[in-house]
């Protein structure tokens, strides 16, 4: 295995392996590395074991719910399997991918050799290691918590949650968030100091905008649920009442507290998928993005309200008419500038040259997806429209219209239109189209019923349900999806072993693409670039292929 | 919430079609527009560099300006409907608030308190305590009064009634009203434990007359238990073994006798959970039982009301409903029917 090659001897292929990963250097590389592009690649593959795990999760829930009165699993393991699915997903699944992007991709696309903190760097990815294994390791350490992924309180407060389950899930929160804080200072950080010269902030890729956005909500939102998650404990062990009502503490206190960071917690898992999107479309519709302006400041107008509108998850509590009506304007003003963004990137598409590569198909679906979560996501800020479908498998089916058909279908779009950037290699298109297709059928048949199903009565977080006339029959559709759903992962994952091994060979550049770190090989050298081009415009490798910079002036 | 029976749930309803309206229309533009410049501007072979656009002021204003006067509509529909579907909404009272008097909550025609995992239903005029079913004159707007004796729970009955949390702490009220009779499904909504599932409820409408019939059947106390004979370890063995006590009719194999069950029920410490109007029954933690058998389920909805499934219930509630408060109390089969020989005494 660790055979040590004598200098001058490492054999030539035409594709190199990894960046920096030799033979002789191994494991230890990996463990030891402060290199973006290697944490980058960590964070995706750590988290994309998580995302696996919580899909198995959601596929054993989704068994326990093909019929009514079933007894496949016990209540107890299903409510495990929901709080830990929900957390999973969240916390080490979609945000991390997000951050593996990030990282792997920010100081490529400013020009940049690394991140400012190269160790911090290093840190935040261990945090999230470490966090999401002390996680799960309550499995085997009395019993996973069972309190949903936002597990109200007095729910998990001592005389209701008595297993360590929720201790692990404070801990695993306080400690990835910790990574997730230091993270977002380093980006924000690498991005004001680190830009290659010429990259002004109105030339910088969208992706990048997307990724400064975001920390930003990160530094801000972390915090909250990482001082939520300290009371929790406090409660728990040194006998504080924060959110014990029975002793002058307060349970709404708690849910403002959670959805004060739960809410920007949203947009943290989909601004940066927002970022991709707006990479991938241009790309492959072989035209800059339309409105490049308002696509970036529609980001920050989303960043400042998503810290406005944290209580429309609370309209079922009874805070009165006043604070029902403020937190429902200020929930519908945030579609208007998501809704920007989609007609954007429509506007991208729109007499382009449309190239429908697998990346392209993930990024147009996402288009419809996110519309769907979107549309759905303003139906609950009219306010008695929420008052019958929170709480029920219709805010189930919004949640992964958002998450899944937008967040998770962007990231794939990302996945496809950069693995040949960070391998080197091209993943194979005929299995890409499986992919895509059956996780596109799979999707929507799992969830888009389920709004129905919310519709008739259906609460969330029941681990059965009584057979009411349709509800089996809905529940069993949505089963066979996420099956189908199971088969385009299995392809997605062999696709990425076959292509590792013997996918084709990459090139620079294989799709066209004009940000810089279509610049440097793939995979980019340690230090990113031997040169980086001049960077007149948003498209530096546009205007090398078009000397006279037709867009040189709109920079 | 599909098929309204009162007004409040209508006009939830009406804003929701509504709503729906709007979605559809935007869902069409948007699907319509990515599916049409898929194939209008597939790449071809021979097609000319596209023209560079880096957009359109104009257009950004109308997208703009668009969804926002399509918000502001659906912010003053909400506005008008909110009244509608919540009528005489406030605030949560805190608890101890109106402990102190510093808040005075209204009165309520029905008070709901929501424990692990069964809903404790209180008519405080008529002086009615029963369980996971809240009978309803059709037609007339009930006040209920909303109460949680543990965690969050959240009340909901999709086809009379917006949901509203049962939060420890506060006291919210709903307006419960049903214009047709007939019995709606409800649940628990707000994830409370273990078996949030089995945390069903329903609502049963009656036209005024039968209403007021229940009302009384309701109200009349239980016969009162008979007293075990003093002693209580040999008056055990003593009601267990059918010699001593045999009933004056024969009853059919795997029946038991209700007097038998009475006796049980204050041996056994069903007592110390559960109470009896009428009796020295008066445990609080668990459901009320004076008309237990006029029920029309077991558990908060996990057993429909029947002879075989009281004796499921009562030989071990953890094998039907894992995890809940009552535990199997490790009885004999004939305990077991004898006991729930007394449970369907209790009409």
């Amino acid at each position: 295995m660790a055979e040590i090659p004598l200098p001058g001897t490492r054999t030539i292929e035409v594709v190199e392996p990894l960046p920096a990963v030799t033979r002789a250097e191994g494991l230890f590389r990996w463990i030891a590395t402060v290199d973006h592009k290697q944490i980058g690649i960590l964070y995706l593959a750590t988290s994309f074991f998580f995302l696996l795990v919580g899909g198995v999760e959601a596929t054993l829930m989704r068994i326990q719910l093909a019929q009514p009165r079933n007894n496949f699993l016990s209540p107890e393991a299903y409510n495990q399997l929901f709080t830990m699915h929900g957390t999973t997903m969240i916390f080490l699944g979609i945000m991390p991918l997000l951050v593996g992007f990030m990282n792997y991709l920010v100081p490529l696309m400013i020009g940049a050799r690394d991140m400012a903190f190269p160790r911090l760097n290093a840190m935040s990815y261990w945090t999230l290691l470490f966090g999401g294994l002390l996680l799960y390791f309550s499995f085997i350490g009395g019993g996973a918590p069972d309190t949903g992924w936002f597990s109200y309180a007095p729910l998990s407060e001592r005389p209701y949650a008595t297993q360590p389950g929720v201790d692990y899930w404070a801990l695993g929160i306080l400690i990835t968030g910790m990574g997730s804080i230091a993270t977002s200072i380093n980006l924000i950080a690498t991005v004001a100091m680190f830009r290659a010269p010429g990259m002004t902030l109105r030339r910088m890729p969208l992706f990048v905008w997307m990724s400064v956005v975001n920390s930003f909500i990160i530094l801000f939102a972390m915090p909250i649920i990482a001082a939520t998650a300290i009371m929790v404990l406090i409660d728990r062990h040194l006998g504080a009442y924060f959110f014990r009502p029975e002793f002058g503490g307060s349970a709404t206190l708690y849910q403002h507290y959670f959805w004060g960071f739960g809410h920007p917690e949203v947009y943290i898992m989909i601004l940066p998928a927002f970022g991709i999107i707006s990479e991938v479309i241009p790309v492959f519709s072989r035209k800059t993005i339309f409105g490049y302006a308002f696509v970036a400041g529609s980001s920050v107008a989303i960043a400042f309200l998503s810290f406005a509108v944290w209580a429309h998850h609370m309209f079922a509590v009874g805070l009165g008419p006043a604070w029902d009506l403020i937190f429902g304007a200020a929930s519908m003003l945030i579609g208007i500038p998501t809704g920007v963004k989609i007609f954007n990137w429509m506007a991208t598409m729109w007499g382009g040259s449309i190239r429908f590569t697998t990346a392209m198909l993930f990024a147009a679906s996402f288009l419809v997806m996110f519309t769907i979560g979107g549309i759905t996501g303003v139906m609950f800020a009219v306010v008695p429209i929420d008052w019958q479908t929170t709480d029920s498998y219709f805010v189930v089916a919004h949640i992964h219209y958002v998450l899944n058909g937008g967040s998770l279908f962007a990231i794939f779009a990302g996945i496809y239109y950069w693995f040949p950037k960070i391998t080197g290699r091209l993943l194979s298109e005929r299995l890409g189209k499986w992919h895509f297709w059956l996780n596109f059928i799979g999707f929507n048949m799992t969830f888009f019923i389920q709004h129905v199903l919310g519709l008739e009565g259906m609460p969330r977080r029941v681990s059965t349900y009584p057979d009411m006339p349709g509800w089996g029959l809905m529940n069993l559709i949505s089963t066979i999806g996420q099956f189908i759903t199971v088969v385009a992962t299995l392809i997605f994952l062999w696709n990425l072993f076959v292509s590792l091994r013997r996918g084709q060979a990459a090139g620079n550049n294989p799709w066209g693409g004009w940000t810089l770190e279509w610049a440097t090989t793939s995979p980019p050298p340690v230090y990113n670039f031997n040169q980086v081009p001049p960077i007149r415009s948003r498209r530096p490798l546009w205007d090398l292929e078009h000397p006279p910079a037709p867009e040189a002036k709109s920079g | 919430m599909l098929d309204p029976v009162s007004p409040q749930a209508l006009a939830i309803s009406n804003i929701f079609n509504i709503t729906f309206a709007i979605s559809v229309a935007i869902f069409a533009l948007v699907t319509g527009v990515v599916v049409y410049a898929a194939f209008r501007y597939r790449s071809r072979p021979d097609a000319q560099p596209p023209r560079q656009v880096q957009g359109h002021t104009a257009l950004e204003i109308a997208w703009t300006a668009g969804p926002t006067l399509i918000m502001a509509f659906l912010f003053g529909t909400t506005v008008v409907g909110y009244g509608l579907a919540a009528p005489g909404y406030a605030p949560a009272y805190r608890t101890a608030d109106v402990a102190a008097g510093k808040q005075q909550p209204p009165q309520a025609d029905i008070v709901v308190v929501a424990h692990q995992w069964w809903w404790e239903v209180v008519y405080p005029q008529q002086a009615i305590t029963t369980a996971n079913e809240i009978h309803l004159p059709v037609g007339r707007p009930m006040r209920v009064r909303l109460e949680s004796d543990d965690v969050i729970h959240d009340l909901w009955i999709p086809r009379l009634s917006r949901k509203m949390d049962a939060t420890p702490g506060h006291i919210t009220y709903l307006t419960l009203q049903a214009d047709e009779p007939g019995t709606y499904y409800g649940a628990c909504a707000e994830y409370c434990g273990v078996e949030h599932a089995w945390m069903l409820i329903r609502a049963i409408a009656q036209p005024p007359a039968e209403f007021d019939a229940w009302v009384r059947e309701q109200s009349r106390p239980a016969p009162p238990l008979p007293t075990p004979p003093p002693g209580t370890p040999t008056a055990l063995a003593a009601a267990t073994t059918p010699a001593v006590a045999t009933p004056a009719v024969p009853l059919p194999p795997g029946r038991g006798d209700p007097v038998r069950g009475a006796i049980l029920f204050q041996q056994k410490t069903c007592i110390n959970c559960h109470a009896i109007n009428g009796t020295i029954a008066q445990g609080l933690a668990g459901p009320d039982l004076t008309h237990f058998a006029s029920r029309q389920t077991i558990g908060a909805g996990v057993l429909d009301m029947s002879h075989e499934n009281i004796v499921r219930w009562i030989a071990n509630p953890q094998a039907v409903k894992p995890g809940v408060h009552m535990p199997n109390m490790l009885l004999t089969e004939q305990e077991v029917n004898d006991l729930a020989a007394f449970m369907e005494s209790l009409k």
